[in-house]
């Protein structure tokens, strides 16, 4: 028997309820794979969508990246395989890059829920698996098919029955076949864990379907977002970045427009696509566009269809941001992630009370490998790799937060645990003074940090980084960070974006981007400056030069 | 714990009260005072005065008082602990402010973090270091201790963090400089990372270890205040310190890692469950415990509770994971969200119901309180939809005002939904005990448990009210409310045994298994805390337990797998995989083949034979007893108001039966039996809620009303 209609309180309890399962989906996967960039920072997304393919709640665990390509990735699947073909107890699986995340390291799984013998909902998962095939190293592919194995929308289970063609497939293009395998699984089982927990609460309420519910959603999220849209002023700003790129800089232009229905950012005049891997899949400019306007727009509102729909993108065929296949994509990130600092730009004129100056954006991953011992054994070799921050931006009423992720939110690791996995040492790793932009509010540090080799032998240093020709900038007055670099013990310049052998005895220093300060350093109230001054976080130079600082008489006769 | 049968004393300091509880045989006597912040053991003294009284006793009586308390955590949270500086490797001074890097809530951008304990230019560092493996890179540069030395003794530092790379492989050069700071700055403590907290990462160490040097001065100052005190008065007895381990520890120790004093009062809430646990025989057990403004959860299996090895303090965003300072020590594992009888009520953008984080405290209180709190909180729901009695609440102390809380409601909740007082009590109500339900599911699943297989045991003042409402949504289908629920924790100190875990990194792959590596790392541990434990029990005999933390080759999460208490060979490693297996199939369905598992961490705890109480037998039931008066009841679901039995909990007699919906009211709180659940008392005078047969065979019968 099932019952008329939802209460107020009922629907509201049971969105509770559904964010709940969901993050139960999310933690039984972080708990259980094996990628250590899904199990140590969290690199995963996690939700349940109605019938209609439209994302209902989604585990908080997770990054934007993620989360918001799995909100169009359901839609995809529904597509292929429409909801009357599906089974009780199917799983589908694909890595495209056009209609998961934008890589093919992702995998995105589906699984359809039943409820006396009708489809009632839908669980859907992905997360970064360490290899997929293709070519070694971040920056090497040109193509495509140069980026591993590409699974298109596939049953990977069939009515409770694996496709075990399939999983032999993936388990032979893979230099990682325990692991990934391990990794599918791992999201087979978070999917059933919804599955179960959605299933617990319909037979809870009675109901034998969640359309009421997601209907309630959706809709008081779209509402919300649009009554945040609809009290700033409505019309179009444009803005411009350039970013290091790979062999050239490129320049990144959208026009975001605001208006009754939402807002629209549209690219066009931006770069075109490039031959190497950072071409950027349409769904995740998405994904990361939304992300960013929904920072100034959404905070506070749960991200599902609903607070996503007034949010849309738009970029001729063929610009980075709308790469076309077969374009080498899989370190699109380095673009994506800019997208939130550009869009700010063109918000920043609309709302600027609310909006930040640029940051670091790009991840500084220290990421390398080489021989376990000296002399060298064939095979025998490590691969580490720690995430690492700069500075996020000055905020138009606060100081950006040094050495933060933003806007991928992906967690730091130990330096020990990296030493342990590998012959090489950290010897520092500390806030880089008078990296964050000066302003009446300052922009956060980055950090410096320098790594060499503990055996006599030289490694492989893999380098993939934004803001190292091109500063964060300031805002309102506020003076640009300072911008990344990558020297060599010996004094040797590194460029941003490649893979280095570094020589016996040398140590590579790893120098992360500062973010842009906010208003004049002028402005800023003097107890800060001489705070930054006594914590070491700005050098006296820079307190007198930047910030007109005069040092106390008796302070200078000491 | 002690084999002695003397009178035994425990008192559990929290933020608004100090619960004592006297024992002698099977005789128990409880009181609760007020907490006296700024000198605490005040409070204390003055509650072991009350109780004293109450039963008729000299302190001269007493053999054991076992003590907790909040002041360690307090200390923390408030910033109230000594002025403290860290010495650390060259190049890391930012550690403990640079953390993980990452931010807690996504849409955040100006996201609020932790103060460090530490302030950078009191953060020093000297030239040193050691590889991952022990080995020296580079010399301590006992020039720079000397030189940071001067600067700390300049700067007038009461305590110092000495945490350096790697020192939990080879602690030399912590060892040293320890050395060198007794003699440079005998004034001062020194806690030393290796011994606080020997594990690998190395911003939990620093944390930990600094959070240690912190309230080092404050807990030892008190402890020795308190022990004189007591003397002074005539008590001869063993003073001993509840943990956060859930185990005892001494004065001497508790001075020396007081750290390990957070989170004692829940994990004596934690003990006191499992021994109800025992003594129902059930061996599947969710305890809840609601107070004032969090409400606590966690699994006990066949009686025991489980320790984990890490848990933050003071979090920025209250509740939200990532926002607090992590400490990395022996920790009963558990998960505290902020739903209690003080959370506040309100709407949030989208006009959603929401409950807590924050809480109206005891000052100024729930509405009803009338002492100028406006804001509706749960208790206020209680109230208004009738589960508590207005003239009889917190023993008759506080008269509440039903008025207050209807107008609370209407102002905060109603008006924007359309709804009246009532119902948005309801839905208060409905909302605290989904929050808490979801809780305690996402925690069951961490730990690979179903919560529905589970019986359920609420203590603290206001789970009675909320517990069955909870059940019901985990599909729980028994209730115990034991008696005592108010001063669970207290009573739950007098059953642990004394103890000590230390657990240490060591890095071993199980296909290439070091037996001599890992005996050696165990005894190591062994030699170390024994001394400790044996002081303590004074002659009582002990257990050891030997665990190697595993997992496979890669992953992020580590299983507990239990040693045996015998030299290891080579041999060894075989019964650890299929030990590892059984425990990952357990929590993880499925083990993976041909995958490498390697051991990250070894802990050993020495204790006293824990003692659980005998099963109790059934009761025989009985037919309900006539109600004592008839309440008012708001029934929500049905969205009208019924008269319903209220009982009181001192009249009912162990196997007299009744059904809910029914209130049973005592001194402290009530407890709702809802119209999910039968209920009775059984032989120890627990209130049993079990539910009723047509609600476990079909969940579609409608409500007979």
């Amino acid at each position: 028997m099932s019952r008329e209609k939802l209460s107020l309180i009922d629907k509201q309890v049971l969105w509770n309820r559904l964010i709940a399962v969901v993050e139960e989906q999310a933690q039984t996967l972080q708990r259980t794979a094996f990628s250590t960039i899904v199990r140590e920072s969290g690199d995963l997304a996690a939700g349940v969508f109605d019938t209609r393919g439209r994302m209902i709640a989604q585990a908080v665990t997770g990054t934007p990246g993620h989360i918001n390509t799995m909100a169009l990735n359901v839609g995809h699947v529904l597509a292929a395989h429409p909801a009357e073909t599906m089974l009780d107890g199917d799983v589908y699986i694909t890595n495209d890059p056009w209609l998961g995340t934008g890589h093919t390291n992702d995998f995105c799984i589906t699984t359809p829920v039943f409820r006396n013998g009708a489809m009632v909902g839908l669980f859907a998962c992905n997360c970064h698996l360490m290899d997929i095939g293709g070519v070694l190293g971040p920056n090497a592919s040109t193509d495509l098919y140069m980026e591993g194995l590409i699974i298109p929308i596939l049953k990977l289970v069939e009515a409770g029955v694996v496709n075990e063609t399939l999983m032999a497939m993936i388990r032979t293009n893979t230099r990682l076949p325990v692991d990934t395998e391990g990794d599918v699984y791992a999201m087979i089982s978070c999917n059933d864990v919804g599955y179960a927990g959605l299933n617990m609460m319909m037979d809870e309420y009675q109901l034998d379907s969640i359309e009421e519910l997601s209907d309630h959603v959706i809709d008081t999220s779209r509402e919300a977002v649009l009554a945040n849209i609809r009290a700033m002023p409505f019309g179009t700003w444009h803005s411009e970045m350039w970013i290091d790129g790979y062999d050239e800089p490129l320049l990144l232009k959208c026009g975001v427009t605001i208006s009754n229905d939402g807002i629209n950012v549209d690219f066009t005049g931006s770069s075109p696509m490039v031959r190497n891997n950072i071409n950027v899949p349409i769904c995740y400019t998405l994904a990361y566009t939304s992300f960013g306007v929904g920072c100034i727009v959404a905070k506070g509102i749960p991200n599902n269809a609903g607070s996503l729909e007034p949010i849309t993108v738009s970029s001729p065929e063929g610009t980075i941001m709308h790469a076309q296949k077969p374009a080498a994509v899989v370190s699109r990130h380095i673009v994506g992630i800019s997208l939130p600092d550009l869009v700010f730009g063109a918000l920043r004129q609309a709302v600027p009370e609310r909006v930040p100056a640029e940051g670091a954006g790009c991840l500084w991953g220290v990421n390398a490998a080489g021989p376990r011992t000296s002399p060298t054994k064939y095979g025998d070799e490590f691969r580490v790799g720690v995430v690492t921050t700069g500075g996020m931006g000055a905020l138009p009423f606060r100081d950006g937060l040094s050495a933060t992720g933003y806007p991928s939110g992906v967690r730091g690791g130990p330096i020990e645990i990296f030493e342990s996995m590998s012959t090489l040492v950290v010897w520092r790793k500390q806030y880089r003074q008078d990296s964050g932009g000066a302003g009446k509010y300052r922009g956060g540090l980055g950090q410096e940090i320098e790594v060499g080799n503990s055996i006599p032998e030289p490694f492989t240093y893999f380098a993939s980084y934004e803001r190292t020709k091109v500063a964060a900038r300031g805002a309102a007055g506020g003076l640009d960070g300072e911008k990344g670099s990558l020297t060599l013990s010996t004094g040797e310049k590194l460029p941003g974006k490649g893979n280095y052998t570094i020589p016996v005895g040398t140590r590579i220093f790893v120098h992360s981007p500062g973010a842009g300060g906010h208003g004049n350093p002028l402005e800023r109230d003097r107890d800060a400056v001489e705070r930054d001054l006594e914590l070491g976080l700005i050098s006296a130079e820079a307190a007198e030069k930047l910030y007109g600082h005069k040092a106390f008489p008796s302070m200078a006769a000491e | 714990m002690m084999a002695k049968q003397g009178i035994r004393l425990s008192a559990d300091v929290g933020g608004t009260f100090t619960d004592l509880v006297l024992e002698q045989g099977k005789t128990r006597w409880t009181s609760k005072v007020l907490t006296t912040p700024s000198r605490p053991e005040e409070g204390v003294l003055t509650g072991i005065t009350k109780i004293l009284g109450l039963a008729g006793k000299t302190i001269g009586e007493i053999n054991t008082f076992v003590h907790g308390t909040t002041l360690a955590t307090n200390a923390i949270i408030e910033r109230r602990g000594a002025k403290t500086a860290l010495i650390t490797t060259d190049g890391f001074r930012d550690v403990v402010e640079i953390g993980t890097e990452s931010r807690y809530d996504q849409y955040e951008l100006a996201l609020v973090r932790p103060k460090p304990l530490v302030e950078r230019p009191f953060r020093f560092t000297v030239r040193e270091r050691m590889d991952a493996r022990g080995i020296e890179l580079l010399p301590l540069s006992e020039e720079d201790v000397s030189a940071v030395a001067a600067e700390i003794k300049d700067a007038g530092i009461e305590s110092v963090g000495v945490s350096f790379l790697h020192a939990y492989v080879n602690p030399a050069h912590e060892v040293r400089v320890g050395a060198l700071l007794a003699e440079l700055l005998p004034d001062v403590t020194v806690s030393l990372s290796h011994e606080v907290s020997p594990e690998i990462r190395e911003y939990e160490r620093t944390s930990t270890t600094l959070a240690n040097a912190y309230v080092q001065p404050l807990i030892s100052g008190y402890l020795k205040r308190l022990d004189d005190a007591l003397r002074d008065l005539g008590f001869t007895g063993f003073l001993c310190l509840m943990t956060s381990g859930g185990g005892l520890s001494s004065v001497e120790s508790a001075r020396r890692f007081p750290v390990r004093l957070v989170e004692s009062g829940p994990a004596g809430g934690s003990i006191f469950a499992a021994q109800i646990a025992a003594l129902l025989n059930e061996p599947k057990v969710l305890a809840f415990d609601m107070g004032g403004t969090t409400a606590k959860v966690s699994l006990i299996h066949d009686f025991q509770s489980e320790t984990v090895r890490s848990f933050e303090v003071d979090r920025a965003a209250r509740f939200l994971k990532g926002s607090g300072l992590p400490l990395r020590i022996p920790v009963i594992e558990m998960v505290e969200i902020g739903a209690g009888g003080g959370s506040i009520a309100g709407l949030d953008l989208l006009k959603r119901v929401t409950v807590g984080p924050e809480s109206a405290s005891s000052v100024p209180g729930p509405a009803c309180y009338g002492r100028g709190g406006t804001e509706a909180t749960v208790t206020d729901a209680d109230l208004v939809l009738g589960l508590i009695d207005p003239d009889a609440f917190a023993g008759g102390t506080i008269q509440l005002d039903v008025s207050k809380s209807k107008a609370a409601f209407e102002k905060t909740v109603g008006d924007q939904l359309s709804l009246d007082a009532e119902m948005s009590a309801y839905a208060v109500y409905e909302m605290v005990c989904e929050n808490m339900a979801s809780a305690a599911r996402v925690h069951a699943v961490e730990r690979g448990a179903v919560t529905s297989q589970h019986t359920v045991i609420a203590f603290g003042g206001a789970a009675p009210l909320h517990v069955a409402r909870v059940a019901d949504k985990i599909g729980a289908n028994r209730v115990v409310v034991p008696p005592n629920a108010g001063v669970g924790s207290a009573v739950g100190f007098l059953a642990a045994p004394i103890s000590y875990e230390v657990v240490r990194s060591g890095y071993q792959r199980l296909d290439s298994f070091d037996p001599e590596a890992a005996n050696s790392l165990l005894d190591d541990i062994a030699a170390e805390i024994r001394g400790w434990v044996e002081t303590a029990a004074n002659g009582a005999p002990l257990v050891q337990k030997r665990v190697a933390y595993m997992r496979y080759m890669g992953q992020g999460h580590e299983i507990a797998v239990e040693l045996p208490n015998a030299f290891l060979t080579a041999n060894a490693a075989n019964d650890f995989r299929d030990q590892f297996e059984a425990a990952y199939k357990i929590l993880f369905k499925r083990v993976i083949p041909n995958a490498a598992i390697e051991v990250m961490a070894w802990s050993v705890s020495i204790s006293t034979i824990p003692t659980l109480p005998d099963a109790i037998d059934p009761v025989e039931l009985t037919d309900a007893p006539a109600a004592t008066a008839s309440k008012r009841f708001f029934d929500g679901r049905a969205g009208v108001a019924i008269e319903i039995p209220l009982y009181r909990r001192h009249e009912l007699k162990p196997g007299q039966r009744f059904s809910g919906p029914a209130i049973v009211s005592e001194a402290e709180t009530s407890t709702f039996v809802s119209d999910a659940f039968d209920a009775w008392i059984d032989a120890a005078g627990a209130i049993v809620m079990q539910r009723k047969q047509r609600q476990i065979l079909s969940q579609t019968v409608e409500q007979a009303a």
